[in-house]
């Protein structure tokens, strides 16, 4: 029930983000075209949701803005995913100083105030990352890579915590009697059993980063403008809660059911 | 792990933390001398080297580190670039403000959250309601839920400033009821989510059956036999969420405009002021830290069995 209800929350959003060109053109609109004569213009036939500080169509950039979201959202929790389990089983198997390095960095990165990090990542220069600068599909990526900095911990407790129930079962020590070598025992034997607590966190994290990456923007770090991100959108509509108190109402209505969804699927999988 | 080594182990943290810092701060783009070039167009290349040269930005990162820590440790902490003023008179008010933000929505999130998980243990039928409710607020983004009071609190109705601090003989209180009621409500989420489990787990135990076969009013078998048991998960919960917390208030701070230790570290950050958001970084961290150990000091008090 949660599970489905969760599902559906997403599918709306990833149909909203597929069709976000074609409703631009079914609209004869453009997300990006300034119209200073029509700021903050009220909901209308050719403005569904009404426009933004510079005349823009919000529902067309709402709609571009779930693109950056779940970009940002799947693309961190993705390689936090793939980190975490890396380091869970690492730790789990190795044991030792490896575990005790691994899991205090995990602790420290747990119990660290992530925002104030988030800052100075989010103001570092990203070409000195080997990134390019300034444009929205790089920015994208560099946001997903700073989250998941912080996202593979989460992860990475849960994979080491499955992986050594795992290592200290039967039918491991019986694979090691057979003589199958330890990457083979790890891919085939232990992996599979980390794939579901993994889901879980994974479908978490991607709540998480949406949420993350929507107050990155919020404070000028994330997605930078004119690319429409929710972050962004609220940013611009706090500077106008005098004039236009509703252009604040839809972006984070779509980050609230957007993450809901996501917090729905990670309860609905873990019954 | 004992205090004195747990208190050890923060401070090495903290050292570790500071030349973390100190590095992603050296990797920002531009310096202050660069800063100070775009601020006065006659200043030269040549001038620009020679204050390089005075202020040692000529050096490599490392050594510049060592002699930050070291004035640090002689207890000089330097003058912030942005403000003109001594890095510890920034610090002290912002520090004493944004303690009265944290400590304020901790302590409406947890009472609100404990008061409605333990109702809706005690009431199944309340149970879903109080589950929605923890879903919305986990789900929505704090900042957001601060956009709408403001729209409607400060707006619409006109009763509460919308940003801002107390100046003069203004009263205090109207400038914080916003930015802690928009912290306490995400964070009141988890609370309510873990009371509800945990009072529920407390319920079935069969000390409880003891306890009203002994004739204990309900209210007081819920208040004096169950919530002592479910607090100890409660007080883990208060640890990890710490960081958390001051991440919400770092935001919380920005959107309302309210002078603090996160709107200071944004800003430093922002402005390349190495000296203030260093010690103002490791002072949140440091927090934070102290935090975690109070949480975990408390976790044994209520359960021997952890000491």
């Amino acid at each position: 029930m949660r599970l489905w209800l969760g599902l559906f929350l997403l599918g709306v959003v990833l149909v909203s983000a597929l069709l976000a060109d074609t409703a631009g053109s079914w609209l004869g609109l453009d997300p990006w075209a300034p119209d200073l004569f029509a700021r903050y213009a009220p909901p209308s036939a050719t403005h569904p949701l009404g426009t933004d500080d510079l005349g823009r169509d919000v529902a067309l950039r709402l709609l571009h803005g779930a693109r950056v979201s779940l970009a940002v959202g799947v693309g961190a929790a993705l390689m936090g995913a793939v980190l975490g389990t890396l380091a869970g089983m690492l730790a789990a198997w190795r044991g030792g100083l490896a575990d005790a390095v691994l899991m205090r960095l995990a602790d420290a990165l747990l119990a660290l105030p992530a925002l104030p990090l988030l800052i100075i990542l989010s103001a570092l220069d990203p070409a000195m990352l080997g990134l390019p600068r300034g444009e929205a599909a790089s920015d994208v990526l560099r946001v997903a890579l700073i989250l998941a900095i912080f996202g593979w911990v989460g992860v990475a407790r849960l994979a080491r915590a499955a992986a050594m129930s795992v290592l200290a079962m039967d039918f491991i020590r019986a694979a090691r009697a057979l003589g199958v070598p330890e990457g083979r025992l790890l891919l085939r034997h232990v992996l599979p059993a980390l794939l579901g607590p993994v889901a879980v966190a994974t479908a978490l994290a991607v709540g998480g980063a949406i949420l993350a990456e929507s107050a990155l923007s919020f404070l000028g770090l994330g997605i930078a403008p004119p690319a429409a991100s929710w972050g962004n959108m609220l940013a611009g509509a706090q500077e106008a809660v005098f004039q236009a108190p509703l252009v604040a109402l839809w972006p984070g209505l779509a980050i609230l059911l957007t993450v809901l969804g996501c917090n729905l699927v990670a309860d609905g999988l873990r019954r | 792990m004992s205090i004195p080594a747990r208190l050890l182990q923060m401070l090495l943290t903290l050292a570790a933390l500071s030349l973390v810092f100190y590095l992603l701060l050296g990797l920002m783009p531009g310096d202050p001398i660069d800063l100070a070039l775009t601020a006065d167009p006659r200043l030269t290349a040549a001038d620009a080297e020679r204050l390089r040269a005075l202020h040692g930005l000529d050096r490599p990162l490392w050594a510049r580190y060592l002699s930050w820590a070291g004035a640090v440790l002689r207890g000089d902490f330097g003058y912030s670039r942005l403000f003109a003023r001594p890095v510890l008179a920034l610090i002290g008010p912002a520090l004493l403000s944004s303690l009265a933000l944290l400590g304020l929505a901790l302590g409406l999130a947890v009472l609100a959250g404990v008061g409605l998980g333990v109702l809706a243990a005690l009431r199944p039928r309340l149970g879903p309601a109080v589950q929605g409710l923890a879903a919305l607020a986990q789900a929505m983004p704090g900042f957001w839920l601060g956009i709408l009071l403001i729209i409607l609190f400060a707006v619409t109705l006109g009763w509460l400033p919308a940003g801002g601090a107390a100046e003069g003989g203004e009263p205090r209180w109207p400038f914080l009821v916003l930015p802690v009621a928009t912290l306490a409500f995400g964070h009141m989420a988890a609370y309510a989510r873990h009371a509800l489990s945990a009072m529920r787990g407390a319920m079935a135990d069969p000390w409880i059956r003891t306890a009203r076969a002994r004739g204990a009013s309900e209210g007081r078998v819920a208040l004096r036999h169950a919530l002592p048991n479910a607090a100890v998960p409660l007080i883990t919960l208060l640890g990890l969420d710490a960081g958390s917390l001051v991440s919400g208030a770092v935001i919380t701070e920005t959107l309302f405009a309210r002078p603090g230790m996160g709107k200071l570290i944004f800003d430093a950050v922002m402005g390349n002021d190495y000296n203030l958001a260093l010690v103002a970084l490791l002072l949140v961290a440091g927090v934070t830290m102290l935090g975690n150990l109070a949480a975990d000091l408390g976790q044994r008090a209520l359960d021997p069995r952890l000491a």
